[in-house]
């Protein structure tokens, strides 16, 4: 990946000026300054509830700041409505999606400026329009697939797809690769190079620091709502952003001690399922994941992981094949009676299937166990026990801000909700953990801090399912990895032995040994 | 928090201004009708509050409602919306009304006995409704006219069987029995003027109670809340949704039948043939809506209507029209949803 960007440092588009955002008597953003020039792309760096998002949604004109100025092509504004930041050619996609969910992706992009054709939408030419973006910028949508049926990553190109239709021409993306695969990032990256020659301004949240080194001109960082500086990127290095973004040095190996795997504990054999549309799409999978192990399962998106989790989980019927969990076949038993029976799991869509974003997170905590003893007598809850387990785990798990015990879980930030996530499934401490993407949104240090958990259900002589697309994470974590391609198993290999080029190739449909 | 602020940002004040603007948009409706507003208002007010026996009435009025506000913010916290109270209500009613007229028993039994039938009866109209959209996943609001309409009938039709039509002409039942009544003593009667006081609300105000708890303590009310809420994420955390809603609808059902028995019991005490739906059902809506789905919020804005619909019955003693009542309160219910919508807007950016 070579910097792609066309950075013209005479005009600025964006200034933010002293930023200050008090949510209550919380400051989520104090005192923040942001410039972006033309053609620039930059990045905002910080910590998992730095304040960031909040940022740019006083950009995006859904929050209104408590102090501070914008001036945006040297013009000081107002931005007291996303619709006011539009006509300003500013569009942002979300950190969570904003699509609507019994709609079509078509319907969901044109949502809100249908083009008309006499009385009716003109859904032809919106779809016409819609495939020709898609093209053009290389994004994999199916334009009549509805949204409930999407996977998370065709949801994110549609979600871009959406602000580039309505023409800004300063695009804000919050953790727009979260949810990409390596391949789709790179493309993503190539995308945004186009826009920049264009002229357009593109502001980047990851907490992916090689992405910051392959696209960014500047980086802002921010430490606990407060501006930090603003760097240039070919100034720094990776391990300094980090420690800049941190306060204190990361680590970015895991440790992991050598244990021989034990009993079989998940074993599948020969299933078949489909996909929303109907179509097979696991074509007679056998996998299997020992006590003591952590089996990584690679693979581009759409080639069967979601259905298989989702199967394994309860939340899809499979079609044929046998799952053995602790050796009773448990092939399409309901998601309570899997749970019963040892598996756990930390889903792809922290917001669809995670959590009840209006419930505290102490009641979070308790989805699965709400009825144990722990938790409820006669059906009566304990509200004093609820939230000294909530308040453990968040001491434990380090959720931000402390003191969030009664607060409903879609106040937290992104990265502080999938940390609510991990720690319930974590705790459940199951004989079989299935992990898809969890270190999705989070930001380095979290990132250490979650495989240690991981690896430590590992050490305990738990089994672990990773589903991953970051290479990067199956193959530090991973004792075994298995490629999943067109439904089946394409073939595996030790972790130790693995190498991004063999993956990635397999990945791709290719064999093992050529 | 900032004391202000917090304030600011509560479903009172929005409530508070909702109906603010909705009596002057009854204001603006009088004057079009060429009635000066302050003196309907004065009217209205007085009405209710210029004697203790206009309170007590207006009290009685209010009962009914509390437990359709009930019945109506129970299934919102579940993610339905039971716009069936109406004819939950009536089959309510028309158990009750057999049971007390046609079983002799004590009152000590005979009043339970009529409470209880009234309760199964909204409680089965709804599960049925319930049942039909989780296994067959016919669209509950669809359903739920339907049953208003098949209750309304059904009544009329009970209303004039033999055994249970009044003797002589008339187009109503039988008054149900002393012994089923649910009135206070006659000392307590005499005492406030009312013959009707009767110990409706505080049946209502133990309902709204035992309602607020089931909601907000127990591993049921956890349940049927995260299903209301995202039932994606209720049904990946192993809680059967569809379970689920059956339970609501079974509840929600049953507390306006309880309206049903509570209004004949204590302030009818027989059925009529009807010519409109009455409307306690969709009243109930209102009632909740303006407390927020809170269950003991529901006592407060059910008092509230019953005083309204008792001092808009006196309108006409000036020749205003009581409809007027019905604007105020449709104000009140259009404004609050608005509110609710900017609030959505408000937490949708919230999140990321
Ligand atoms: N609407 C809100 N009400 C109260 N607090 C909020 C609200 N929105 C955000 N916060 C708090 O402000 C802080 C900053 O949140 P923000 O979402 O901006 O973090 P972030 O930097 O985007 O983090 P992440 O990387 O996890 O997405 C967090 O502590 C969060 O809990
Ligand atoms: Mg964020």
């Amino acid at each position: 990946m070579g910097k792609t960007s066309h950075i013209d440092e005479s005009t600025v588009t964006i200034q933010m000026k002293d930023i200050v955002k008090k949510f209550g008597n919380f400051v989520a953003n104090d005192h923040i300054n942001l410039t972006v020039h033309k053609g620039e792309v930059h990045a905002i760096l910080g910590e998992n509830g730095a304040g960031k998002s909040t940022l740019m949604n006083v950009l995006y004109g859904l929050y209104r700041p408590t102090e501070g100025e914008i001036f945006v092509n040297g013009k000081k504004v107002n931005i007291d409505s996303p619709g006011k930041a539009i006509e300003l050619g500013i569009g942002m996609v979300h950190q969570h999606f904003m699509l609507v969910q019994p709609y079509t992706i078509t319907e969901n992009i044109i949502l809100g400026m249908e083009p008309v054709k006499g009385l009716q939408v003109d859904l032809a030419s919106a779809r016409q329009k819609v495939r020709e973006l898609s093209e053009k910028y290389n994004m994999q949508v199916d334009p009549d697939a509805k949204i409930e049926d999407i996977s998370v990553g065709m949801q994110q190109r549609a979600e871009i797809l959406k602000v580039l239709y309505r023409g800004a021409d300063i695009l804000i993306l919050d953790e727009p690769t979260a949810s990409l695969t390596p391949q789709e990032i790179e493309e993503l990256i190539e995308i945004i190079g186009h826009l920049t020659a264009d002229g357009k301004s593109v502001i980047l949240i990851t907490h992916k620091l090689k992405e910051i080194k392959a696209s960014a001109d500047y980086c802002t960082i921010i430490r606990q709502g407060k501006y930090i500086r603003t760097v240039n990127v070919e100034d720094v290095t990776e391990n300094e952003l980090a420690s800049m973004m941190v306060g204190r040095d990361v680590e970015f190996v895991v440790e992991k001690k050598n244990i021989t795997p034990g009993d079989v504990v998940l074993e599948v054999k020969n299933l078949h399922g489909k996909d929303y549309r109907g179509t097979e799409i696991l074509k007679g999978l056998n996998l299997t994941v020992r006590k003591g192990e952590i089996v990584g399962l690679a693979g581009v998106d759409g080639n069967g992981q979601t259905e298989l989790v989702e199967i394994l989980t309860g939340l899809r019927k499979g079609d044929s094949g046998e799952v053995y969990m602790n050796g009773e076949n448990v092939f399409n038993w309901t998601p309570r009676a899997l749970f019963k029976k040892g598996i756990s799991s930390i889903p792809a869509d922290r917001q669809k299937h995670g959590l009840v974003l209006e419930f505290s997170v102490a009641e979070n905590l308790i989805l699965q166990n709400f009825a144990e003893p722990e938790f409820s007598k006669k059906g009566i809850l304990n509200k004093k026990s609820i939230f000294d387990h909530a308040k453990e785990l968040i001491a434990k798990f380090d959720i931000r801000p402390s003191g969030c015990e009664e607060r409903p879980a879609g106040q937290l930030s992104g990265g502080n909700q999938q940390k609510v996530i991990i720690a319930r499934e974590v705790t459940n401490d199951t004989d079989l953990l299935i992990a898809v993407n969890p270190t999705r949104g989070l930001d380095v240090g979290a990132i250490e801090f979650v495989h240690k958990y991981i690896v430590e259900q590992r050490n305990k002589n738990k089994a672990v399912l990773l589903v991953s697309f970051e290479l990067d994470e199956i193959m530090s974590l991973s004792d075994r990895i298995e490629v999943i391609f067109d439904g089946t198993i394409k073939g595996g290999m030790a972790g130790k032995d693995a190498d991004e080029n063999t993956l990635g190739l397999m990945m791709a449909g290719g064999n093992q040994h050529e | 928090m900032n004391e202000k602020k917090s304030i600011l940002n509560s479903n009172a004040l929005y409530t508070l201004i909702a109906i603010a603007i909705g009596f002057l948009v009854g204001a603006l409706f009088l004057l079009v009708a060429k009635i000066n507003p302050i003196e309907a208002y004065t009217k209205l007010f007085t009405g209710v509050f210029s004697k203790p026996k206009f309170v007590v009435w207006a009290v009685i009025y209010a009962s009914p409602l509390i437990f359709t506000g009930l019945s109506v913010a129970f299934s919102f916290k579940t993610g339905v919306f039971n716009i069936g109270a109406e004819g939950q209500f009536v089959v309510g009613t028309l158990a009750a009304a057999v049971v007390g007229i046609m079983v002799d028993v004590p009152a000590v039994i005979h009043i339970p006995l009529c409470i209880l039938a009234a309760a199964a009866a909204g409680s089965i109209w709804g599960s049925v409704v319930g049942f039909l959209k989780v296994k067959k996943g016919i669209n509950e609001v669809l359903l739920f006219i339907m049953f208003n309409w098949i209750a309304f009938y059904l009544s009329n039709y009970v209303v004039n069987l033999e055994v249970i039509h009044k003797e002589g002409g008339g187009e109503a039942t039988k008054d149900v029995l002393e012994s089923a009544k649910i009135l206070l003593p006659q000392s307590v009667r005499q005492l406030t003027g009312c013959s009707n006081v009767n110990f409706g609300i505080f049946l209502a105000i133990i309902a709204a109670v035992v309602i607020w708890f089931l909601i907000n303590k127990t591993t049921i009310g956890y349940q049927l809340r995260a299903v209301g809420f995202n039932r994606n994420a209720a049904e990946y955390g192993g809680i059967n949704a569809n379970r689920a809603v059956m339970t609501a609808m079974a509840i929600s059902g049953g507390l306006a039948g309880l309206g049903g028995a509570v209004q004949l019991l204590g302030m009818s005490m027989r059925v009529s043939q009807f010519a409109t739906q009455e409307s306690y059902g969709f009243q109930g809506i209102t009632v909740a809506l303006i407390a927020g789905s809170n269950p003991i919020g529901c006592i407060f804005s059910g008092l509230f209507y019953g005083a309204m619909k008792y001092g808009g019955s006196k309108l006409s003693l000036i020749n205003a029209p009581s409809e007027v009542v019905d604007i105020i309160m449709g104000t009140i219910i259009l404004f609050i949803a608005v509110s609710h919508v900017f609030k959505k807007l408000a937490l949708k950016g919230k999140r990321g």
